[in-house]
């Protein structure tokens, strides 16, 4: 191996050396002569081309943000933008302050993470440490299905549901469009993410340390806790931020759901607006002639993307740095 | 063999043989026992607590499944018992409509096929090519390492931002504005990490002695791979393909982004007319106050559910198909 990129521009059996390792003469059939020559050469380039375009994605991801951001500052102090208590680029009286936005994506994220974390954390364990063979082999999957429902469904939910039919029994006096329903609706999207990344964990712990646990005499639930939990913690951690980095991003939820009143609140009853519903609302209106709506759709878009790189990156930190390895 | 996971009594028991230090087997006291050190009462109701303990959270942890199974079960009735009164021919074969009783959701249908179908064939090409650079000629190169590192990122970012690249890059720079081509190169870059993760898991699942007897014969490393690794890969390649597919099929965002949200009355006939999709169809429904456009919403997500689940359900009877054993 290591060859990498140059063992398939030679041809035939060094081709066959760099993978198998088998020796370096010739094939004694010369494959379909020209033809196949043509194809080691040129496929290897011909492929690396096209994956440039994952790459060339990033770089237009972040190419456009920035230039776009660049754009949008030099109309808007950095001070302002990032500690201004207003956000109200679409009226008249134009502020632009991001705290209220951050607000209102914090205030949702904590509530999904709050109903998320038990539940998925709850169901992983019962998965990987109750349940039978049977039970998880049905349950698994259709849990996973609730991670396959398209999230403009999870909004219809929270606002004809969540709110309509159980929130507003509770607190009569909840606005239609509330962060309680939307954080919900993301929590229970991002619950099947938790629970079978966190199971995926906890099936790689091995058996042995489970054995042993048991040997002493220790409940399942002390196995499960105690020695399954601490043993798989780098990938339940790892699950997490990954959740909360999803549920950052959630837009349609939240545009549908939550309302779109920027307000520096933590009171969960009332409308509020996150970094993507205020993308969304931006996007709706007449943005694609440009002006400094256009741009503040990707200084928020900037922010977002920001803060969700880093959370990615912390999450394989946590996974490649604290991982138990087992053989 | 005992199967320890289900521990039978091998640890002793400690209730009903107090003096159990050296008595090996307990047999009767029940599954999950300590070998109680002294005796007494003290014990005995520590043994009690834990096991208790052990009950009350075996219940908890299902009771934490069974939320996510009745939010599911939930949903679906509540989606059912508002839309199915508009689910009939007319519903699927009629165009958006101010007036709900006409409404329909035809051009959503018809776009969402058209943005689909078209974003595939771009996917699957492009997908598969990375999946193959990185697994049979990449591994170790400088390039693949970039390559996977950025694959691995792209698939967090949130799919708003996908949109805003197709406002600036497709919509503003190529001037090409809201038609079904800025919607299937969007689409198609959102899930492309999907394609190229399966391709990639697909291709390591070929065993290394398929890829032997095929330079046994004198193949070379790109007829090994086109005629042999790829072959074999197909199914696993196509699944990966399909899921990713029935994910742009629900996303709604991107394409609002890219400005998607109109009125749009016809169903697109090119690449370059204006189009909607089923799901900014339900956005727009579902931000009209009136109760009875709510219910037009709850029908077309009963039928863009169903939809989906044609698509998985493709998907899982491909892989049990042609899964090979090795």
């Amino acid at each position: 191996m290591g060859h990498g990129r140059r063992a398939g521009e030679q041809v035939q059996g060094a081709a066959a050396c760099g993978r198998v390792g088998a020796p370096g003469s010739p094939p004694l059939a010369g494959g379909s002569g020209p033809r196949s020559r043509w194809g080691d050469r040129l496929m290897p380039r011909l492929l690396l081309l096209l994956s440039l375009v994952s790459v060339l994605t990033t770089i237009g991801i972040v190419v456009t943000l920035i230039s776009e951001t660049a754009v949008f500052f030099r109309q808007v102090s950095i001070v302002e933008f990032l500690t201004g208590r207003e956000w109200t680029p679409l009226f008249a009286d134009k502020h632009f302050g991001i705290l209220p936005l951050l607000a209102g994506t914090f205030l949702i994220t904590g509530i999904a993470l709050l109903i998320a974390v038990p539940l998925g954390l709850g169901s992983a364990i019962f998965l990987s440490e109750y349940a039978g063979d049977t039970a998880r082999r049905i349950l698994k999957p259709v849990l996973e299905l609730l991670a396959g429902i398209p999230t403009i469904v999870y909004g219809y939910f929270a606002l004809n549901f969540i709110t309509q039919d159980v929130l507003k029994r509770i607190f009569p006096d909840i606005s239609v469009f509330n962060a309680l329903s939307a954080g919900i609706a993301v929590g229970i999207m991002i619950t099947p993410m938790i629970s079978s990344l966190s199971e995926d964990a906890m099936s790689a712990v091995p058996r042995r340390l489970r054995d042993g646990a048991y040997a002493l005499g220790a409940t399942r639930w002390e196995v499960a806790w105690q020695v399954v939990v601490p043993a798989a913690l780098s990938g339940i951690v790892a699950s997490f931020v990954l959740a909360f980095a999803r549920a950052i991003g959630e837009t349609m939820i939240v545009a549908v759901a939550a309302g779109s009143t920027p307000k520096l609140t933590l009171n969960p009853l009332e409308s509020v607006q996150t970094m993507t519903g205020y993308i969304v609302q931006a996007a709706l209106g007449d943005v694609a002639h440009g002006g400094i709506e256009y741009s503040s759709l990707f200084a928020v878009g900037m922010t977002l993307f920001v803060f969700t790189l880093v959370i990615n990156l912390l999450a394989m930190l946590i996974r490649s740095r604290f991982r138990e390895e087992y053989q | 063999m005992i199967d320890l996971k289900r521990p039978t009594g091998i640890a002793g028991g400690g209730v009903r043989v107090p003096a159990a230090h050296a008595a090996p087997a307990g047999g009767a006291a029940g599954p999950q026992t300590l070998a109680a050190g002294g005796a007494g009462m003290l014990d005995r109701a520590r043994l009690r607590r834990r096991r208790l303990m052990d009950r009350a959270f075996h219940g908890l942890s299902f009771l934490a499944t069974a939320v996510g199974l009745a939010v599911l079960a939930l949903l679906l009735m509540d989606t059912v018992r508002e839309g199915w009164r508009h689910l009939d021919w007319q519903f699927l074969t009629s165009f958006a409509s101010r007036r709900p009783e006409r409404a329909g959701i035809y051009g959503g249908l018809i776009g969402s096929l058209w943005v689909v179908g078209l974003a595939a064939p771009l996917l699957f090409i492009v997908g598969v090519a990375t999946g193959i650079y990185l697994e049979e000629y990449g591994s170790d190169s400088r390039w693949a390492r970039l390559i996977k590192i950025n694959i691995d990122n792209l698939a967090g970012v949130p799919s708003i931002i996908y949109g805003i690249l197709g406002l600036a890059l497709f919509v503003r720079w190529l001037q090409l504005g809201t038609v079904v081509l800025t919607a299937v190169l969007t689409m198609a870059l959102l899930v492309l990490p999907v394609v190229i993760v399966a391709t990639q898991e697909a291709l390591r699942a070929v065993p290394a002695s398929l890829r032997y007897a095929s330079y046994a014969l004198g193949a070379t490393r790109w007829q090994t791979i086109w005629r042999v690794v790829l072959p074999a890969a197909l199914p696993g390649i196509m699944t990966g393909t399909i899921l990713a597919l029935s994910r742009a099929i629900g996303e709604t965002a991107p394409l609002i982004a890219v400005g998607a949200v109109t009125y749009v009355r016809f169903a697109p006939r090119s690449l370059f007319d204006p189009y909607t999709v089923l799901p900014i169809q339900i956005y727009n429904w579902l931000v009209l106050p009136k109760q009875a456009f709510k219910e037009l919403a709850a029908a077309a997500i009963l039928v863009l559910l169903a939809v989906l689940l044609l698509m998985n359900g493709v998907a899982i009877c491909l892989r049990n198909r042609f899964q090979q054993r090795w």
